[in-house]
């Protein structure tokens, strides 16, 4: 069968599924994530309305500055494919500056959520507080921890960037590391959805 | 052995397709922020905000994860785990008894 790769593709994988093994195995690892963050939110769920001490959610959630955190880390997303975007048309200096502009995004939200951590411990909020404390701190604690894992891989791309190591031929690095960043930010809709939103006054 | 080529990746989209689907994007999110400032949607609140969040993922995985354009293994692979993990909550909501009044 003739095959021909697109422009800026590698050509498929002679492996027994035909693709890249180590694309499938991120995908594999993505999908066994989405079960670790799913037990989170289950326990957020769970324990959603029962503590019997303040303070509440209602206290302490700001939607509109969670709105800008979370406006950050999609356009983060939209960096980041431009970055994959520019390294598979061979643009060495657009992955440069877009991979550094989705670390930069990926600083932002995770400064804004030290700031929120901070606010609520300040207003009597810790991890041993109430049932909302654990449970929130324990579910978007660990989406920042994957947010800092996520920056932390970006920099090691943009690093070996400089010593010519991230080329047109390896774009699958970076595509891998969008993968990742991506799943980041679509773990994020969910949260923002499920812990924000969702304690807006009007839900009843 | 399968036959070279099966699960390559048609063209990704260009970076203007990607800007519009930021775009869509910032658009849903700022009215997922809105409706629930609206007394009149009160009631019907959640399913509205289930179907805004669930369109944002789709399209963040569709278009930016590029699972439309990928194999459908990766995207069998990645639903498969969505649909176990929503399973998995949904079980243990009715364990808790979070469905009972």
């Amino acid at each position: 069968m003739s095959y021909a790769p697109a422009a800026g593709h590698p050509p498929a994988e002679h492996t027994t599924t035909g693709l890249n093994h180590r694309k499938l195995l991120m995908w594999v690892f993505l999908s066994s994530d989405c079960l670790f963050f799913g037990t989170l939110i289950s326990t957020y769920l769970v324990y959603r309305g029962k503590s019997v001490v303040g303070p509440y959610p209602v206290d302490l959630l700001n939607i509109p500055y969670t709105t800008v955190s979370a406006f950050v880390l999609l356009m983060s997303s939209l960096t980041m494919v431009l970055a994959l975007s520019a390294i598979q048309r061979g643009d060495l200096r657009g992955l440069r500056i877009w991979l550094f502009t989705t670390v930069l995004l990926g600083c932002v939200f995770l400064g804004g959520q030290v700031f929120e951590f901070t606010h609520f411990v300040q207003h009597g909020l810790t991890v041993k507080t109430n049932l909302f404390g654990s449970t929130f701190f324990a579910l978007t604690g660990f989406h920042g921890l994957h947010v800092t894992v996520g920056v932390i891989w970006l920099l090691s791309l943009a690093g070996a960037s400089f010593r010519g190591a991230v080329r047109q031929e390896t774009s699958l690095d970076v595509e891998l590391a969008g993968l990742y960043w991506h799943f980041v930010d679509i773990v994020w809709i969910v949260i923002f959805t499920v812990v924000y939103l969702v304690e807006a006054p009007n839900i009843v | 052995m399968a036959t070279p080529g099966a699960g390559h990746e048609a063209s990704h989209p260009s970076p203007a397709k990607y800007a519009a689907i930021a775009v869509i994007l910032s658009v849903i999110t700022a009215v997922e922020v809105w409706v629930v400032y609206v007394e009149a949607l009160a009631g019907v609140l959640l399913p509205i905000l289930a179907v805004l969040s669930i369109t944002k993922f789709a399209l963040v995985g569709m278009f930016y994860m590029h699972l439309k354009f990928d194999s459908r293994l990766f995207s069998a692979m990645f639903v498969g785990g969505i649909v176990l993990t929503v399973g998995i909550i949904i079980a243990l909501m009715g364990l808790f008894q979070v469905f009972v009044d």
